[in-house]
């Protein structure tokens, strides 16, 4: 049975996207498990301390032991919680984070679903995330939860915005919503045709919202270690506590290639000449990705906690104006000569 | 209309910064606080009543216990008050080692305190970084007593032994070859007076590493200035004490006010705040590690120097040299009578306070004339600190109770004692 025959069965399609879906979520599992032990690894190295070294060579094999442990772990349901809500909370935080994976291209229309509107998706299903958490707080009928869900919305909310204007003025700029062509928009001139630098507020305001966006320090007031405990899940354990965890690793990782494709030229090498060039596209798109994912774990090692309504502020107060000023900017600028610099 | 009721929530005693185990009552208005209710006595071990039960020399270890953060401070208070009412002279050399050591344990004190509360606010690798440096002086400890956290070290009449000639060395394993080996214990080569010298020239880089992390950073100052206010008035009514009061424009410090030891022949400067906010209680402390790392410095030089007895040679109150209770049935005697009734002290009361790293740290100490106390009554400097829990959080949100909190520098050792 040859390919051509193959093809045209009638089951073909469906087979061709499940195995494209596999080749792209088992990956994305298997990297958001060693993102933890980078995680670990990386701010051990920070803090003067080893890191984990003990399962498999240099702690090789700790995630896998990790997940092996949730596995097996009880999952515990308060007897005062709404079961299927604080079941299903989980599982509404790990889908979009899984979704979201769908439209982004890895190089030249490689991508799940080569969709022409995949920025609108992107933020329509990223924005779904924060249901998994509201839910998760207020179904586990605990105090310290539902502080934490109360913040991780207003949170998300504040940010959402300003992520979304950063990305209109991405779009601005490019003409297109479709990720593909938006890199394909960058190249030319390497480094500096990215549009990290005509769009420099924006790349910032994105990046910084992205790290609001998922939860992470010094924007982690829905966890709040020190101030609510574990927040939203502090009545979580097992696999539906390692469900919210991989969801944020994924987010993670997917608001940096996110990043890297918008402001980083996705897979195009940062000098356009020979050594750089004969690297495939896709490793630069992951090696951008791995830049941005290790400037996350930098800033958790290095920054304290922001408090909930200096969040806000932040947020309301100086992230939105700056992005709404620099979307007119951006917008004038398109209408006079120099748009040349922008495209 | 539904009726709307404030959030009444418990912080701790199971929380991740309740600092042991306090129980803290919140009643919230959404994030403010309303009302922030202390509860204590979760680690009530009943030192005082034990003390009672035990010679002198047998209470002293519970010192050790109490804040178990600055443990030879509060053996000096003890060791001071009791001297007081046998009236024995501690030898200089004595005197200038409780000094030194009073000073390393501020250092491990405000190193923790910093820890905690940096973690506290977030930032997390501070945390670690200050226990590299306790480590060392963790060793100091051990090199000295034997022990790394409750020494036992001062006796009444003076310290248990002399400075050590060799300072312990780490010892080869799988896990480091000779060459890791060689770097870690570079500095350990000579007596422990040169690797406490050491310290002190390393310590003022590492003080300037955690401020870089931490002094102008934008996030830890909208996290602490003006969180937790108190005026210097208000600081006074409540009874603070020590960094608390300083940082309230106070500059009260027993070391300077009612010199013990051999502090009135070092040279240090008592830093003061102005604010009474939880960045200025940061300030002071950071400066009185720097501070303290001075006094270490004097003394290291001094002791260097300066040879001598380092124990009351008064075999009545303390223990006979090992050599001579072979040779003297008087000296053997001495030493029975020592270990199996104790001394006696004269009938009479005494009130002792030193500068604890966390403020005041007083006994009041009341004999009968007896082998042990009559009663012996703890002043912890925590205490009034806690209390004052309630008016420095009002108004302010969650997270700020956690700041407040971490600079209060709050030990249950001894506040439920």
């Amino acid at each position: 049975m040859n390919i051509q025959t193959l093809q045209d069965h009638f089951w073909w399609p469906v087979l061709w996207s499940v195995l494209k879906i596999l080749v792209v979520v088992v990956p994305l599992l298997l990297a958001v498990a060693y993102l933890t032990l980078a995680e670990r690894k990386v701010i051990g190295y920070i803090q003067v301390r080893l890191g984990p070294n003990r399962v498999g060579i240099k702690g090789s094999l700790q995630p896998i032991a990790d997940a092996i442990k949730l596995l097996f772990k009880e999952i515990i349901i308060p007897s005062s919680a709404n079961r299927f809500l604080f079941l299903a909370a989980p599982v509404l935080a790990f889908v979009p984070a899984m979704l979201v994976w769908a439209a982004i291209p890895f190089g030249p229309g490689m991508a799940i679903s080569n969709m022409n509107a995949g920025l609108l998706y992107v933020l329509a299903i990223a924005g779904l995330g924060v249901y998994g958490i509201i839910v998760a707080g207020w179904a586990s009928n605990s105090k310290y939860a539902f502080l934490g869900a109360m913040r991780a919305a207003a949170q998300l909310v504040a940010y959402e915005i300003a992520m979304g204007f950063a990305l209109v003025g991405v779009l601005m700029v490019a003409q297109t919503l479709d990720l593909s062509k938006i890199v394909e928009a960058q190249a030319g001139g390497g480094f500096w045709s990215w549009y990290w630098l005509p769009l420099f507020p924006f790349f910032l305001i994105y990046f910084i919202s992205g790290v609001a966006e998922t939860n992470r320090a010094p924007f982690d007031v829905a966890e709040g270690e020190s101030e609510i405990v574990a927040g939203f899940h502090v009545e979580y354990s097992g696999m539906a506590f390692a469900l919210f965890f991989l969801a944020e690793y994924a987010n993670m990782i997917f608001v940096s290639i996110l990043t890297a494709i918008l402001f980083l030229g996705g897979w195009y090498p940062p000098i356009n000449l020979p050594p750089f060039t004969w690297v495939p596209g896709t490793a630069w798109l992951i090696a951008k990705t791995a830049f941005l994912l290790f400037v996350f774990l930098w800033i958790r090692a290095t920054f304290p906690r922001y408090r909930y309504d200096q969040i806000m502020r932040l947020g309301w107060k100086v992230f939105i104006p700056v992005t709404i000023a620099w979307i007119v900017v951006i917008g004038i600028a398109l209408e006079t000569p120099l748009r040349v610099l922008l495209r | 209309m539904p009726e709307i009721n404030n959030f009444t929530m418990n912080f701790g005693p199971q929380h991740p910064s309740a600092h042991g185990v306090l129980r803290l009552v919140l009643e919230l208005d959404g994030e403010v606080i309303e009302r922030a209710d202390p509860h204590i006595g979760l680690l009530h071990r009943a030192t005082e009543k034990l003390a009672e039960h035990k010679t002198y020399l047998q209470a002293l270890p519970y010192m050790d216990r109490l804040d178990y953060v600055s443990m030879m401070c509060n053996e000096h208070a003890y060791c001071i008050a009791v001297e007081r009412l046998l009236g024995v002279d501690v030898p200089l050399r004595a005197q200038y080692i409780r000094t030194m050591f009073d000073e390393i344990t501020r250092v491990l004190n405000h190193l923790l305190w910093l820890g905690a509360y940096a973690l506290d606010v977030g930032a997390m690798s501070v945390f670690l970084y200050c226990f590299r440096e306790r480590e060392d002086l963790m060793d100091c400890y051990e090199a000295v007593s034997g022990a790394r956290m409750h020494a036992a070290y001062y006796r009444p009449g003076g310290v248990y032994r002399d400075l050590p000639e060799v300072m312990p060395q780490y010892q080869p394993s799988p896990y480091r070859d000779t060459k890791r080996l060689g770097e870690i214990n570079a500095n350990r080569q000579g007596s422990l007076l040169d690797f406490i010298d050491d310290f002190t020239r390393r310590f003022p880089t590492y003080v300037d590493e955690y401020e870089t992390l931490l002094t102008d950073n934008r996030i830890w100052k909208q996290r602490t200035v003006g969180i937790g206010v108190v005026s210097p008035e208000r600081a006074v009514q409540l009874g603070f004490s020590g960094p608390m009061l300083r940082a309230s424009g106070v500059a009260w410090d027993l070391r300077r006010t009612q010199p013990y030891a051999a502090y009135e022949r070092v040279d240090f400067d008592i830093p003061v705040g102005s604010a009474g906010d939880c960045y200025d209680r940061y300030l002071v402390r950071v400066e009185e590690m720097r501070q303290s790392n001075r006094i270490i410095a004097q003394c290291v030089d001094w002791l260097r120097h300066n040879p001598g007895p380092v124990l009351t040679d008064d075999y009545k109150v303390a223990t006979p040299h090992r050599e001579e209770m072979k040779m003297s049935m008087e000296a053997l005697i001495h030493h029975f009578k020592l270990f199996s009734e104790g001394f006696t002290v004269p009938a009479g009361e005494v009130y002792a306070a030193v500068e604890a790293p966390k403020g005041e740290f007083g006994i009041y100490l009341l004999s009968d004339g007896a082998n042990k106390p009559y009663r012996l009554k703890i002043r912890a400097p925590g205490f009034p600190h806690l209390a004052a829990m309630d008016e420095m959080a009002r108004g302010h949100m969650i997270a700020d109770v956690v700041a407040i909190l971490a600079t209060m520098d709050i030990v249950f050792g001894e506040i439920d004692r």
